[in-house]
């Protein structure tokens, strides 16, 4: 029988419990700035568990995942610029704009592998970068500034800061849940065996590719809505979102809590995200111990922290 | 269900906690960039709050000051979030600085939903003094057009007849060319966006100046960009040919490294080292004295920005919640700026003069900026028309 | 000559300057993706680090050239203790584990360089003698740096050409590119030829960033840029393929020049200048990769692939 109460299922359900409850913390003390801190951790932890369904448990290396956080971004920017601001029709545009994106790019990018798909991904995020860049109406490199968050005729009020959270978490969570059905579905099976050894997959009669491509578009339209709810969060979009260097943080938080792992990317982000909060009011130089803490992961550590959660239950 | 957990959360507070109201300080928080090329700059506004501080014995309002310094990186959503930060983790009662029109437009909103007076050291965008205004925003510099605009006017006293002009592609680049447009009277026979802050190699555009041949070029191109550029239109042998007219591009902080290359090249300042106040005098000289080097623009309006914080909070005798009467004493300009009196638009915009300054050979061998003449006495922004307030 | 003319020349040559910068940076990068089938992002770390030497040992010295080769020998030898110390350990792993474990030594490159210089970047200044501007024809005047800079830089190329085509080291680097198993079952002491290899990528590296120096000042994360500008490069030249860099490089430098100096007076036809200068350089950025992205999809070996690949 497996255990349920192992080490790694304890912290995990520590973390949750702590989530949840953040906001009766903030309220009480009148200190609202973790609230906004943890808003946009979830978010992001949103976007890397969208990346992880790719990466962790597809090995398609996407260096290109942040794209999508500016597609949403920026679609809930433009439309807000214009005078739409109803959520109703800013989410399932933005979701909408980031499957076409994916589906365009993920059926050129597919057909590589390796360092090749590494740098294709790149290749067409500094695409799209670059349009952001060259849209002078919607400030360009200087950005835009959201006036009004996205409406929802009064069924949440998103500039409520509590009820933002709990819509952020409760988005995570569905995330998190639907990445563990696909993983764990015949879908999911061809994934991960697609991952190990395409060609005996399709040698077994699966049509990988479209399995793959189908895996990719579903991650993009998840952290495309992880955009329209990171442009709410800020009220303000720039191509910066879109930066290769950020995708490149996406797949730090991966690494570090766990690839592979349903809540590896949470853990991640909530780890480097409060190290960057919090160390960075010690020290300005903190960082300095990231970067050889990421090459020592890659090189002895595989799991991550999940993984060296997980490895202490076996212990 | 969000009301009664504030409700709740608030009763609960309020019985506990103890009186958070009672001020022990004042708080300023200061936003600028003290990494990368630009720090030289972030380091001079910085010197001369610091000198501003020493100077009101760092005390505003018998209360003692506290200053927490934040780099925005040059980057607009790093100086919203640390704007942020400022406001909702540090609690400031002020925030300064601001050298970038893009990074502060960004960082505007969070300061107004906040109701936090904010005062621009620095960057002044045409959209803050028009349809964005607001009470909690003040400058203590100008408004982008101005300076330019004064230079257009000087240009035309030249009898320059046409002009070719280039900046870089950002909020502030793109206000400094409709200001020379608004008052330069001759063609405008090009114009050049380079791509802002990454782009300092300016081969291309400076190979484009040549071939119009035009009768004047005109440049706006701040801090570092300002060394490659002025620098890079030396070698490509342009100063003989075509004579330079710049705005913000030659300045105490960017003349160490321009050297003799920026001789005789005119530029216009609402402010130069040489103005004949006593406050001005002494703002210099001390500075001079702490940090062996000559202040620069930004620092004059860092400066004053200290003193205008002062004057409101003297006013309501260090009673910061007090927003509306503070808002009220700044509006009045009641301090001695180092650049001489001036006094408020509609807009919080200041209403001033513009010098024309010229580079020369100081007395012991350095370069050093000069005031040459008025250009324009009681200058007020084009903008505060568009702005609804008052 | 004709305006037009001049101007064209003019761009040509400043696109030339751009495209030799390129490929010195693509150079190593090449060669070690190729030999060692590793995708070395930190390869901007040696690029920032070859610019913060120059200024500092530029400054200490009193001479520009002397500081250079200081500069060099410097990102030389840290080049090779990243080899020693931290590379070595990810040969033979897959491309996530290079790109991650790079990435990592981006982030600790940025943070030891903030560590020793400060957060404010250096300045070095040109030499008197390299700061005016020379006519190479009648009424072309083109700086005196950038011309040293397109000389230096053809120099080195052809150098690398030489020694990669006519000596013994080379035929092992070119032999450790087409088929690197049957280098080390030869004998040859492999391990040595890849530290070495990787440092020389280094200062390769490090040169191209003391050569942009003097414009650029060094600056955290200056790399991270042109970083991936090279690997585009390297891309659709082809890996491994020192020629392959030398054309793609070329070509990149031009396409980027001549864009962002055309393409802004084309769209201001249809468009205003602030527009038009926002959407042009936009564009021609775009085109790298969009070049690119046809390369990997039609002819991913590149376009002018190293032999027995």
């Amino acid at each position: 029988m497996k255990a349920f109460f192992t080490v790694r299922n304890i912290v995990i359900g520590a973390l949750l419990g702590f989530l949840a409850l953040l906001p009766l913390y903030v309220v009480v003390t009148g200190q609202f700035f973790p609230l906004t801190l943890f808003t946009r951790i979830v978010i992001l932890a949103l976007a890397a568990t969208s990346l992880n369904l790719i990466l962790g448990y597809g090995g398609m290396v996407s260096f290109g995942h942040a794209a999508y956080l500016g597609l949403g971004g920026y679609v809930v920017g433009i439309l807000a610029k214009e005078g739409m601001t109803s959520g109703f029709v800013q989410w399932p545009l933005a979701i909408a704009a980031s499957a076409l994106f994916g589906v365009t790019v993920g059926a050129l990018c597919l057909r590589t592998r390796g360092v090749y798909f590494i740098m294709i991904t790149l290749a067409f995020a500094q695409m799209i970068y670059y349009v952001a860049v060259g849209l002078d109406r919607y400030g360009g490199d200087d950005g835009l500034t959201i006036y009004r968050r996205s409406e929802f005729a009064g069924l949440v009020d998103l500039s409520g800061n509590v009820q933002f959270y709990y819509l952020c978490l409760a988005l995570l969570i569905a995330a998190i849940w639907l990445v563990s059905r696909l993983v764990n579905s015949r879908f999911g099976i061809v994934i991960r065996g697609s991952r190990s050894n395409d060609r005996r997959m399709q040698a077994i009669g699966f049509p990988t590719f479209r399995y793959r491509l189908a895996c990719f578009v579903m991650a993009g339209m998840m952290c495309g809505l992880a955009g329209a709810l990171l442009a709410n969060h800020t009220d303000f979009i720039s191509p910066a979102v879109m930066h290769w260097t950020r995708s490149g943080d996406l797949i730090v938080m991966i690494v570090l809590g766990g690839m592979g792992s349903l809540f590896g990317p949470l853990i991640g982000a909530v780890t480097l995200l409060t190290l960057e909060e919090g160390l960075s009011r010690v020290t300005e130089y903190w960082q300095i111990i990231v970067g050889p803490l990421l090459l020592f992961i890659v090189v002895y550590a595989r799991g991550g922290i999940d993984g060296a959660l997980a490895g202490l239950h076996r212990g | 269900m969000n009301k009664t957990l504030v409700a709740a959360g608030a009763l609960l507070a309020g019985l506990s906690l103890p009186a958070v109201a009672q001020q022990r300080s004042i708080k300023i928080g200061f936003v600028s960039t003290f990494s990368g090329p630009p720090a030289v700059i972030g380091a001079d506004m910085r010197n001369s709050f610091e000198l501003a501080l020493d100077h009101l014995g760092r005390t505003m309002g018998g209360l003692p000051i506290e200053v927490i310094y934040e780099d925005d990186q040059q980057k607009p959503e790093v100086g919203k979030q640390k704007t942020e930060k400022l406001i909702l983790s540090d609690h400031v009662d002020f925030i300064v600085g601001y050298i970038w029109s893009n990074v502060l437009l960004a960082s505007l909103k969070p300061a107004i939903d906040s109701k936090t007076i904010l005062i621009s050291a620095n960057a002044g965008p045409s959209q803050i003094a028009g349809e964005l205004c607001s009470p909690y925003f003040f400058s203590t510099s100008w408004q982008n057009d101005q300076t330019p605009a004064a230079v257009g006017l000087f240009m035309n006293q030249k009898g320059v007849k046409n002009t070719y002009l280039i900046g870089p592609n950002y909020a502030a680049g793109k206000d400094m060319m409709v200001g020379v447009k608004a008052t330069f009277k001759g063609k405008i026979v090009g114009e050049e966006y380079t791509r802002w802050p990454d782009q300092l190699d300016f081969s291309a555009e400076l190979s484009k100046v040549r071939a119009a041949k035009p009768d004047a070029a005109f440049a706006f191109y701040p801090g570092a960009a300002g060394v490659q550029f002025l620098n890079q239109y030396v070698q490509a042998g342009l100063k003989g040919q075509v004579p330079l007219y710049t705005a913000f591009t030659i300045d105490e902080t960017t003349l160490p490294r321009q050297g003799e290359n920026a001789i005789g090249i005119p530029g216009a300042q609402q402010w130069v080292n040489d103005l004949p106040n006593d406050a001005n005098r002494k703002f210099v000289a001390d500075y001079k004295a702490k940090y062996k080097a000559s202040p620069s623009f930004y620092g004059a309006q860092t400066y004053d920005a200290a003193l205008l914080v002062n004057s409101a909070v003297v006013a309501v005798k260090g009673d910061v919640a007090r927003k509306a009467d503070m808002i009220k004493t700044m509006e009045k300009a009641d301090f001695a700026s180092v650049r001489g009196s001036y006094r408020y638009g509609n807009n919080h915009f200041p209403i001033q003069n513009f010098y024309l300054q010229d580079v020369v050979k100081g007395p012991d061998g350095t370069v050093v900026l000069k005031t040459v003449a008025t250009v324009v006495k009681d200058d007020q922004d084009v903008f505060h028309d568009k702005c609804a307030m008052k | 000559m004709r305006d037009e003319v001049i101007l064209l020349i003019e761009q040509c040559l400043n696109g030339l300057q751009f495209g030799l910068l390129l490929f010195l940076l693509a150079a190593g990068l090449t060669l070690v993706f190729g030999i060692m089938d590793l995708v070395n992002l930190a390869h901007g770390s040696f690029y920032m680090l070859g610019a913060y030497f120059a200024a500092t040992f530029a400054a200490l010295t009193g001479s520009f050239v002397l500081g250079g080769v200081l500069a060099l020998a410097a990102t030389l030898v840290v080049g090779m203790a990243a080899e020693l110390i931290a590379i070595r350990k990810l040969y033979g792993r897959d491309h996530l584990d290079h790109v991650l474990g790079t990435f990592g030594l981006i982030l600790f490159f940025n943070e030891l360089v903030r560590l020793v210089w400060g957060p404010a970047g250096m300045n070095l200044p040109l030499p008197p003698y390299l700061g005016g501007a020379i006519e190479i024809l009648p009424g072309v005047y083109y700086p005196a740096y950038r011309i040293a800079v397109i000389a230096a830089a053809l120099m080195i190329a052809l150098l690398l050409y030489l020694v990669v085509m006519r000596t013994r080291v080379g035929m092992l680097i070119r032999a450790g590119a087409s088929n690197r198993e049957m280098v080390g079952a030869l004998g040859i002491n492999v391990q040595l030829l890849y530290t070495f290899v990787f440092g020389a990528g280094a200062a390769l590296a490090g040169l191209a960033g003391l050569i942009q120096a003097p414009i650029l000042t060094a600056h955290i994360g200056m790399g991270e840029n042109i970083l991936i500008v090279a690997l585009v490069v390297i891309i659709i030249g082809g890996v491994g393929s020192i020629r392959g860099a030398f054309m793609a490089a070329i070509f990149v430098g031009i396409v980027d020049t001549v864009g962002r100096a055309f393409l802004p007076d084309l769209f201001r036809l249809v468009m205003t200048p602030a527009a038009a200068s926002t959407l042009a350089p936009a564009l021609s950025s775009m085109l790298i990769y969009v070049v690119m992205a046809i390369v990997l999809v039609v002819r991913p070996q590149g376009l002018f692939p190293v032999d027995g690949k």
